[in-house]
């Protein structure tokens, strides 16, 4: 089983080739437009889709046409549809395992993206093998379409390693627990992107309670400053552990952009067509020169923040069977089976895929080692430090003592 | 090349030079570019090597280090500068949470080669938060390493050496050292950056100091001279790692040990240093380590600091005190 889909990474490399800059242009326009009526009409609607909100597939798996997006996605072809849906439904069942594996005491937390599958597919998707990830700790799907392992993530949840992956070899940064640390290492890497004259766009996740943060903040003056290619892709999954999003701010976060001086767009969050087309569009206009995105994806955290959380201290079941009908992975279903892209064979046999995810997953977790006790030292310093040098042999000098004890007996 | 350059000069010759040698440094602050700093250490480096890579940034510490984080997870070797001690506060969470880290995070797969450079301590009679030695509260965090030069030679080769390592490395610059001139070799080999160095060979007691503490600690030296009393000189340029073995090997001839630096003596690296030489030389040592430093109060108005900062009578008198036992 591979952990890339080669159906569902063709939109990525789609978006590579000349795609990527001929709507520049037009891409231009349709942002001082967009900001402009946006930021006027002012909206404190909190829970519904807004008049706001771009939507390319309703709940009920309806695709609706919308002018300014279509283009990004005309393209798509069934299988990529087909693609879209089994990273979603791969996606779902590998995070189930975790979530299952906290319970049996095989991780020690685990931080759920159930619900918010869309939104990380569907801007997953939207990246070019040249781009770059900056994620929060939440980002499993887009690791997934980077081609990042799913049991390389499990190691930090499992106390062996603080981040197990290479962040060069699929371009996708570590997780970043610190809330909106990434999104200035974002804007400065993507500042690097622009000197070295690439054409390869930058891609910041982080959340609404990541929003009241000055790094976010400060992220957004030096990005449009500079006019760094970078998409802020905000997932407002509406809660920030118990706080809702009215916690941390009286005005739609999408329109926090437009005072920064660069566009904002709020998006289906649960629609992974309209993410798709959305965050394309907003990479696009970074890699043709147009400078920063914020892209808010308005979506829902199913479940609790992470396996140590409670949501029933603070939130009812109505507000989340209400966004179970917006299902994103549903939604999609829903239109495979109307448009006739898929057959009963196809979702049959990602249900056996999806089962051997889950098993590979669960083999490996329980396989993963603890770290050797010398872990500790590595790495602290890339060139050496005397102390950390006096100290592991201080730490050697005292686990012998234990050998020595051993021996005895 | 030897000339005689002022420790500002210095630095400013040593970024031009990491400039010229290195497409990928990048040289980021609050006012380095036109003005070149509020010290001038950047002067000139806007002009000669424009402003993609000599870049004035936005007022936000938090920013100006992460953004450089982020430039050299791209293979930049950004040196930014904090433009007092005391404002390195808002970037505290990016330089501890973030820069130390990441190197271990990615189980050695990434790099922070990031110089922050920051003018710190007292005397110039500044308004608040310009005149702190915060260096302690970076000593803590593993990841970083924490130098600060003395004199011009050292400011102009350690800064090389800064830029050239692959750790982050945090750089005190002794502001009220700025205007002191000293000779400079361009050409010379310098010794290891974290080694420390005798400036004065002493037989009765060592005085431990680093960055603008050691011209005080001289002339302390020069003074107890006058009395009979040979004190040796350590600067000790290194904050983390510390040179312990060189502080060991003066103690053990002088058997006596004072540490003096601007920053609080409570929880200082002078604290760090008597614990360790304490362990060290115990059967060396003729009298407990003792200290000078600032007091556990907020740095005192400008009117007050020569009261607050080790000066060469509470130098002396330290001496005395550890001479006595």
């Amino acid at each position: 089983m591979t952990v890339d889909s080669s159906a569902a990474s063709e939109p990525r490399r789609s978006a590579a080739g000349k795609a990527g800059t001929t709507g520049s242009k037009t891409g231009t326009k349709r942002t001082t437009s967009r900001t402009t009526t946006r930021t006027t009409a002012r909206t404190t609607s909190k829970k519904s889709a807004d008049p706001e909100l771009v939507q390319l597939l309703t709940p009920e798996g309806k695709r609706v046409k919308n002018a300014e997006y279509d283009a990004y996605v005309a393209g798509i072809t069934p299988e990529e549809l087909r693609g879209l849906y089994r990273d979603m439904v791969l996606t779902r069942r590998f995070d189930a395992e975790a979530t299952a594996l906290q319970r049996q005491g095989e991780l020690g937390l685990w931080a759920s993206l159930l619900g918010q599958e869309a939104a990380q597919i569907g801007s997953g998707r939207a990246t070019r093998e040249d781009d770059y990830v900056f994620p929060t700790y939440r980002e499993h799907g887009v690791a997934w379409c980077r081609g990042v392992d799913p049991t390389n993530l499990l190691g930090m949840f499992r106390g062996v390693n603080h981040g197990g992956w290479d962040p060069n070899s699929n371009n996708f940064h570590l997780y970043t627990i610190v809330i909106g640390s990434q999104t200035l290492h974002a804007t400065g890497y993507a500042m690097g992107v622009a000197k070295d004259g690439a054409d390869s766009a930058v891609i910041a996740y982080f959340g609404d309670g990541a929003s009241s943060q000055g790094d976010v903040a400060e992220s957004f003056t030096f990005s449009a400053v500079y006019n760094a290619p970078v998409v802020f892709f905000c997932q407002n999954n509406q809660w920030a552990i118990s706080e809702p999003t009215e916690k941390q701010t009286r005005v739609p976060l999408y329109q926090r952009a437009q005072g920064f001086g660069f566009p904002g767009v709020r998006v289906d969050g649960n629609d992974v067509l309209a993410c798709l087309a959305v965050t394309k569009w907003a990479l696009e206009r970074a890699r043709s020169g147009e400078g920063p995105t914020l892209v808010e994806a308005y979506t829902y955290r199913m479940g609790a923040h992470t396996t140590s959380d409670d949501p029933t201290r603070y939130r009812g079941d109505e507000e989340r069977l209400a966004w179970e009908a917006k299902d994103p992975i549903l939604r999609l279903r829903r239109y495979l089976e109307a448009s006739n892209h898929a057959e009963e064979g196809f979702f049959a046999e990602l249900e056996i895929e999806s089962e051997a995810l889950g098993r590979r997953v669960r083999e490996a977790v329980r396989a993963m080692p603890d770290p050797d006790n010398f872990a500790i030292f590595e790495n602290v310093y890339a060139d050496g430090h005397a102390l950390v040098d006096e100290e592991r042999a201080q730490f050697a000098a005292y686990q012998a003592t234990f050998a020595d004890v051993e021996g005895g007996n | 090349m030897t000339e005689k350059m002022a420790l500002a000069k210095a630095i400013n010759e040593s970024l031009r030079r990491a400039l010229e040698t290195d497409p990928k440094v990048l040289v980021m602050g609050e006012d380095v570019g036109k003005l070149g700093g509020v010290f001038r250490v950047t002067d000139g480096l806007q002009k000669d090597f424009g402003d993609s890579r000599v870049i004035d940034t936005p007022l936000a510490e938090s920013g100006i280090v992460g953004t450089a984080i982020g430039l050299a997870l791209r293979g930049y070797r950004p040196v930014v500068e904090i433009q007092f001690d005391g404002f390195v506060f808002p970037a505290y969470d990016q330089i501890v949470t973030q820069l130390a880290k990441m190197h271990a995070r990615s189980l050695g797969k990434v790099k922070m080669p990031v110089v922050v450079r920051i003018p710190y301590g007292g005397g110039i009679g500044a308004v608040e938060h310009h005149s702190e030695s915060p260096e302690a509260l970076f000593a803590h965090v593993a990841g970083l390493k924490i130098v600060s030069p003395s004199n011009a030679s050292d400011a102009y080769w350690m800064m090389q050496q800064a830029i050239q390592s692959d750790d982050p490395v945090i750089f005190f610059e002794p502001k009220r050292r700025y205007w002191d001139k000293g000779e400079v070799n361009t050409e010379a080999i310098p010794g290891p950056l974290h080694k420390a160095r005798v400036v004065r060979e002493g037989t009765d007691l060592t005085l431990a100091a680093y960055g603008p503490m050691v011209k005080l600690c001289q002339e302390a030296a020069d003074a107890a001279a006058e009395e009979g009393k040979s004190l040796e000189v350590l600067d000790l340029r290194s904050v983390s790692p510390l040179d312990f073995d060189s502080i060991q090997a003066s103690v053990e001839k002088t058997r006596r040990l004072v540490v003096v630096h601007e920053a609080p003596v409570f929880f200082g690296s002078g604290a760090e240093i008597a614990a360790r030489i304490t362990e060290r030389c115990f059967y060396h040592l003729e009298a407990p380590v003792l200290r000078v430093g600032g007091y556990h109060a907020p740095y005192p108005p400008a009117r007050l600091e020569e009261e607050y900062l080790p000066g060469l009578d509470r130098v002396l008198d330290t001496v005395d005190r550890a001479l006595a036992y």
